[in-house]
């Protein structure tokens, strides 16, 4: 094989400067594609939310490039599609996310209408009204998916009254309540440049990139950038929870199995995830892809996951099976839990998720958007940026007796959320 | 061009595709067999999905278990699909590994085993990947257009197979659709990525020549007749969110009109994988507040397919409504020539997706095996050329020969739930 530029990116790669109002300007350069990819974040997310406005956040997202004060909806569009370009934003608990692509030759366009996007939306009424009627449709679709409805009640029973028990696209009476002076308001309250990072990379020099977002959003000042509340603490479960939610004439069941999980930047974080890549990931969905697809041939997909961010997480099996055969796969995947926590993985299991880690590297990092979410992560979760080049190490020095120890930790077989939908 | 393609047959007639790229250190494989739904006969249908999935049970090399655990050890992704024209099976690795993917992909063209108990469970698997599909209104809507569009032509199944079938294909069925169409006669490798066209070639030449070559695979041809006379039909099931999809029959990969049609869809409904928030459809039926969605989309095929067109209704609007200003824009592409500056935006947008496409090492070998299912790789190389060479009058000739309402079908999900 040939000798080629590697993916992998160090500390010098990365560009990163933070602008006179607090925004932080990652960029990292490659020229292999006339195309630029840019995300980010602000710390505008559903955590500000009241129980009432469920959904608000979100609401607002979606809303920015609705129309601006100095551009209506369409003409915003007009400018992105007529470049062959996106933008697009969505908000979480703790941020308003955005993302975006073009060829480097529209990249002024898209940071443009980013920056008119983030300082002044105009919220127009009739977009408002628009908006609110595709919400809805949404949200009675959602209410019709097994697999977003299981998601949703065990969200809803892990989390209990904790923000990350509540839905992000709220409820159809949330979503009515939500009036056009709360979507201003919100934005005027949450929305500034203070705890902003927005990452670049593609065909542009990265210094470049930094003097195209200084451009448009150097100036952006808030004087009155409201401070996020502190998580509350979370309740531990003091038993197992199952539920059931109904949706009449439906062919295939959904289920979440799980528990509370490590965030992001818990030291336990690597032992769970490769403890988690031999449960239900590695090669065909793992242990639970083995027992739930490969010999009993219940369902086309059975795996788990861990969700780790910010806060505490959450480690869940999910599965589409057969209403009929429901009990018989929520069975096999406790036995599973049960041996996980017991015996914790093998020598080989580990050695081969720890392979699987390092060696798909390269095909994480190969495109821009994949580069940008790593830069993003890094940054979000004080990695350093030399992450990639200690990444082996720290992958390599889990053991088996740390993957047994977490799992122990956080699986208590006994303390399960089940969540189920279907007919 | 940048990168430049070598093509080369061999002995045994299995087309070989290299593309190298040296942006990363990784190399993206895939085999390509010429069989997909459009080869299945009534009784059969779904048995070129069902034949994939049995493609990693194992051969006697490579057992069952230890194909997909090797793979990721490398830190390798690999997956399989079926189409209505083909069946492809990837592997993108770190370069370094790639051999791991030729060896496997070699032997498992003539020595996978369809074990018995194998197929069993796989039955099942199946079947659960089919129920999982028909909770999804749009599943349950867009197979009944389809069988309303082709009355002779095999298109007229989802890829996945109607139920009975899923419950009627046996082992031997199996296995005897594997040997009839996983021959190298009938396959195409295309590779790209970190490698040398020389070195790779050789070993290559070595995994798979020694394959011998078998008999030319049987093909169905039932070539679909004209309609005449536009066909409703309804639908009812569970939810609260009604659906129309409109579908007309569109002209294959290769057919002379495929690029003017190309610009046409990008008018009423964007690129592929950009926003269409300012494109005709959405402006006519979104904007005015008539529908929640619309959206569209056609194939790139051997045989003539369809242009499929989805409305997601308001509930507090008439359907009609929304289908009676579709019809409005689609008049105005009859009856006018459309602007040259909506003509460039197409062309423009289609190179913004060709340069996002160029980032990924995977895209480029797919879409070098893809285009070789229904035209050569240089379809996909004067695409952009091609698309630039439409005008107006193209367009809007296009608009009139494709789009007749009495050729289309029109089919409406009902929904049963609250509130109606």
């Amino acid at each position: 094989m040939t000798q080629s530029k590697t993916s992998m990116f160090s500390p010098e790669d990365v560009h990163c400067a933070v602008l006179s109002n607090g925004i932080t300007v990652l960029a990292r350069s490659n020229f292999n594609s006339p195309s630029v990819s840019l995300g980010g974040y602000l710390p505008a997310g559903a955590i500000f939310e009241t129980d009432d406005k469920l959904g608000l956040a979100d609401f607002v997202s979606s809303m920015l490039m609705r129309g601006t004060h100095s551009r209506s909806f369409d003409a915003i569009y007009n400018e992105l599609e007529t470049a062959g370009a996106s933008l697009g934003f969505d908000s979480g608990v703790h941020t308003t996310n955005f993302g975006g692509r073009a060829l480097a030759e529209d990249l002024p366009l898209v940071l443009k209408l980013l920056s008119e996007s983030l300082v002044s939306p105009a919220f127009p009424k009739d977009e408002v009204e628009r908006l609110r009627a595709q919400l809805l449709t949404g949200l009675a679709l959602r209410a019709q998916d097994t697999s977003d409805m299981a998601d949703l009640w065990f969200e809803k029973f892990l989390y209990a009254d904790h923000p990350y028990g509540k839905p992000s696209d709220g409820y159809p009476e949330t979503i009515q309540a939500i009036t056009r002076k709360d979507l201003e308001e919100f934005h005027r309250l949450h929305f500034g440049p203070r705890g902003m990072v927005i990452a670049i990379v593609g065909a542009i020099q990265p210094k470049k990139a930094v003097e195209a977002v200084a451009k448009v959003l150097g100036d952006w000042t808030v004087s009155r950038q409201k401070e996020a509340p502190v998580l509350p603490p979370l309740k531990p479960l003091k038993k197992g929870i199952r539920h059931h939610h109904p949706i009449p004439g439906k062919s295939q069941a959904d289920l979440v199995v799980g528990v509370i999980g490590p965030s992001r930047k818990n030291p336990d974080y690597m032992a769970a995830s490769l403890g988690n890549s031999a449960l239900g990931q590695f090669g065909m969905m793992g242990r639970i892809g083995n027992v739930v697809r490969e010999k009993s041939g219940l369902a086309y997909y059975a795996y788990s996951s861990l969700h780790a961010g910010v806060g505490p997480g959450s480690w869940e099996v999910a599965a589409g099976v057969n209403p009929k055969n429901l009990n018989k796969a929520l069975d096999l995947i406790e036995k599973e839990l049960k041996r996980f926590v017991k015996y914790g993985v093998t020598k080989e299991e580990l050695a081969d998720s720890q392979a699987n880690y390092i060696g798909r590297l390269p095909l994480s990092l190969e495109s821009n958007g994949g580069m940008v979410s790593a830069m993003l992560n890094i940054h979000r979760y004080d990695l350093g940026m030399d992450y990639y080049q200690r990444y082996e190490k720290i992958v390599r020095g889990v053991t088996r007796d740390d993957v047994v120890a977490v799992a122990r930790k956080y699986i208590h077989v006994d303390r399960l959320v089940i969540a189920t939908a279907g007919p | 061009m940048k990168n430049p393609v070598t093509q080369v047959q061999l002995k045994n007639g299995m087309k070989i595709m290299l593309k190298e790229i040296h942006a990363a250190p990784i190399i993206s494989s895939w085999v390509w067999y010429k069989v997909g739904s459009r080869d299945e006969t009534t009784g059969k249908t779904g048995i070129s999905h069902w034949t994939e999935h049995m493609m990693f049970k194992g051969t006697k090399k490579f057992p069952h278990g230890m194909l997909d655990k090797a793979i990721s050890r490398e830190g390798g992704r690999w997956n399989a699909s079926t189409s209505r024209d083909s069946t492809r099976y990837y592997e993108t690795m770190p370069a370094a590994r790639i051999d791991l993917a030729l060896r496997l992909e070699s032997d498992r063209m003539t020595k996978s085993i369809f074990d018995a108990k194998e197929v069993a469970s796989e039955r099942t698997v199946i079947i659960s990947e089919r129920e999982g599909s028909e909770n999804e209104p749009m599943f349950l809507l867009g197979e009944e257009v389809l069988h309303a569009a082709f009355r002779v032509h095999p298109y007229q199944h989802e890829i996945i197979g109607d139920m009975a079938d899923l419950y009627a294909i046996t082992r031997d069925d199996l296995y005897k659709h594997y040997r009839a169409y996983y021959v190298p006669n009938n396959a195409v490798l295309s590779l790209a990525g970190d490698f040398e066209t020389k070195a790779m070639l050789k070993r290559i030449r070595e995994l798979f020549e020694p394959i011998p070559m078998g008999n030319p695979p049987p093909r169905l041809v039932r070539p679909e007749p004209e309609r005449k006379g536009e066909v409703r039909l309804t639908l009812e099931g569970p939810g609260e969110t009604m659906f129309t999809q409109i579908a007309y029959p569109f002209p294959n990969a290769t057919h002379p009109d495929y690029f003017a049609l190309q610009v046409l869809e990008s008018l009423l409904n964007g690129a592929s994988g950009l926003s269409y928030k300012t494109c005709r459809l959405y402006r006519a039926l979104v904007d005015t507040g008539l529908a929640v969605d619309v959206s569209g989309w056609s194939e790139s095929t051997i045989d003539p397919f369809l242009y499929r067109i989805t409305i997601v209704h308001r509930s507090d609007r008439k359907p009609e409504k929304a289908l009676t200003a579709l019809d409005a824009e689609i008049k105005k592409l009859q009856d006018k020539p459309a602007p040259a500056g909506e003509i460039r935006r197409a062309v423009k947008q289609a190179r913004a997706v060709f340069a996002y496409g160029s980032e990924n090492i995977t895209h480029q070998a797919f879409w070098m095996g893809h285009t070789s299912m229904f035209a050569d790789y240089s379809w996909y190389t004067t695409y952009l050329k091609k698309l630039a060479s439409v005008t107006a009058p193209d367009v809007q000739r296009v608009a009139q020969k494709y789009f007749q309402p009495n050729r289309r079908v029109v089919g409406t999900y009902i929904p049963k739930g609250k509130g109606r």
